[in-house]
């Protein structure tokens, strides 16, 4: 040990080490470079403070920077995406702590920004501002990050968190007069369910220029003179965007399943001795094994095929992956059981199908409306016969 | 997107043309292009196509255009059902 005695004594809780003078003063000014030898506390000295930093708060990974500018100090993010934000996108995409995957809202920038760049606005779901900010790259410009409590554009704007109070008031909170000389907002497309332009031009002086639908176009749309062209102004569904919201689906189904097992071992339990538990565990393993691949044919197999299945109504196109599936059960099935399970498959898939709608671009209500009013009897009557089958199979 | 189709006949979209102005905005923020303008009027060119987003009737400034928009969600849908419209929830912030 070269020196000894730069142990801090405020942060060494045994002692000095020997050879150590006793210090009588607390306060001991820290050396002016750290020693890279550290006797205690196993921690090397890093760095100091950095300038940005402030009581009570911690400065995000995303921000690369600070620039000062009339309305205060705004943080410049990284328009490359980190490991951290990557894994961040892959959790939620899998469904887990999605409801609290927020950015703070407010102003942030991209680049040098000056007076003349664009603002362009987005909601404060990290998604949402992580596939805005990638896309970014060398482009100077202002993000403005609404409140929509955490949701994504376009379901921010269905529920109205995403309006055109909030782009006003963000605007006026953010003093985006002071902080740029033009009077223009860029909002993504599908924010014009939520937001007037109109209404927000009233309430606070700034015009709407809609955005395209998608960020991977926004430098193209920027480059074009803040024109969009016709393929940036349609929604798109592409097997890459059905497949990432299948795991959400999986996620959301893991809780109601277990309880829907329970009934299913129950059930399975029934036979002539009345009830048997063995019978419960091993006719349970068949009805539990339809359960799950009926699980796997409308809310993975469904979405994936979904062009290419025949039909227009979302629970047929179910029911038709499950008919298919069927294939997979078990052998060693009697007539009846076979039947109760393909039942079982088909109207599980075709529930599951239909809650699909949710999640596409292009289902309007009314149709969903309409096709759960003949869907929904038809699934219930196809688990009720599924269920007395099932129970018939143990007798036969 | 005519690549995705729907349950025909059902959208609750209409247009009022007398109110209309032809301003195009109804044409610039749909995302399926199911309004277009034509001889300085707007018009319906793929009913069928609409999912009742209400994008257009938000952003019409003489409200020339109505629509009845929702969440196309059978979740939701089956909430109103049972809770009424006011108490359905996007499944406590577990969709979307």
């Amino acid at each position: 040990m070269t020196n000894p005695c730069s142990c801090r004594p405020d942060c060494c809780t045994q002692g000095a080490p020997a050879g150590c003078e006793k210090i009588s003063s607390p306060f001991v000014p820290l050396p002016a470079a750290a020693p890279k030898d550290i006797p205690c506390c196993g921690s090397p000295i890093t760095k100091p403070a950095g300038p940005h930093e402030m009581p009570g708060y911690t400065i995000c990974q995303f921000v690369r920077n600070f620039t000062e500018t009339p309305t205060g100090r705004v943080p410049i993010i990284d328009t490359r995406l980190t490991g951290r934000d990557w894994l961040g996108a892959f959790r939620v995409r899998l469904g887990i702590f999605r409801d609290a995957y927020q950015v703070a809202p407010g102003i942030y920038g991209a680049g040098s920004p000056g007076p003349d760049s664009p603002v362009l606005v987005t909601a404060n779901y990290k998604l949402s501002f992580d596939t805005l900010r990638r896309q970014l790259g060398s482009v100077d410009a202002w993000i403005m990050v609404c409140d929509t409590r955490g949701i994504n554009v376009w379901c921010a704007a269905g529920k109205k968190t995403f309006s055109s109070q909030e782009v006003a008031d963000r605007a006026v909170r953010c003093n985006l007069t002071q902080l740029v000389r033009h009077r223009q907002l860029v909002l993504p497309q599908l924010s014009a369910t939520g937001v007037s332009a109109q209404k927000v031009k009233q309430l606070c002086g700034f015009e709407v220029v809609w955005g395209p639908i998608r960020a991977e176009d926004i430098t193209r749309f920027l480059k074009n003179g803040m024109t969009a062209d016709e393929t940036m102004r349609r929604v798109t569904f592409s097997t890459t965007e059905r497949l990432v919201l299948t795991p959400v689906e999986l996620y959301l189904l893991a809780k109601p399943l277990v309880r829907v097992l329970a009934a299913v071992f129950l059930i399975s339990g029934f036979g002539p001795g009345l009830f048997s538990f063995h019978a419960a565990w091993s006719r349970g393993l068949y009805a539990a094994a339809a359960f799950v691949l009926g699980i796997f044919s409308g809310a993975v197999v469904m979405p994936i095929l979904l062009p290419w299945i025949p039909g227009l109504s979302f629970s047929l196109k179910g029911a038709t992956t499950g008919l298919i599936c069927a294939v997979l059960l078990p052998r060693g099935l009697s007539g009846t059981a076979f039947s109760a399970l393909m039942l079982v498959v088909m109207a599980v898939s075709s529930y599951l199908a239909m809650n699909f709608t949710g999640c596409t671009p292009f289902t309007s209500p009314s149709g969903v409306e309409k096709e759960m009013r003949l869907a929904i009897p038809l699934q219930a009557v196809a688990m009720l016969a599924a269920s007395v089958l099932w129970i018939l199979a143990a007798f036969v | 997107m005519k690549t995705f189709r729907y349950l025909p006949g059902v959208a609750t979209l209409s247009l009022d043309d007398t109110t209309c102005v032809g301003c195009g905005m109804c044409e610039t923020v749909c995302p399926h292009g199911v309004l277009k303008i034509d001889h300085k009027k707007a018009a319906i060119i793929d009913p069928d196509g609409c999912m009742e987003c209400g994008a257009c009737a938000t952003n019409c400034p003489v409200h020339a255009i109505t629509v009845t928009p929702g969440v196309g969600c059978a979740s939701y849908i089956i909430q109103t059902w049972i809770k009424g419209k006011e108490a359905a929830t996007c499944g406590g912030g577990s969709c979307c």
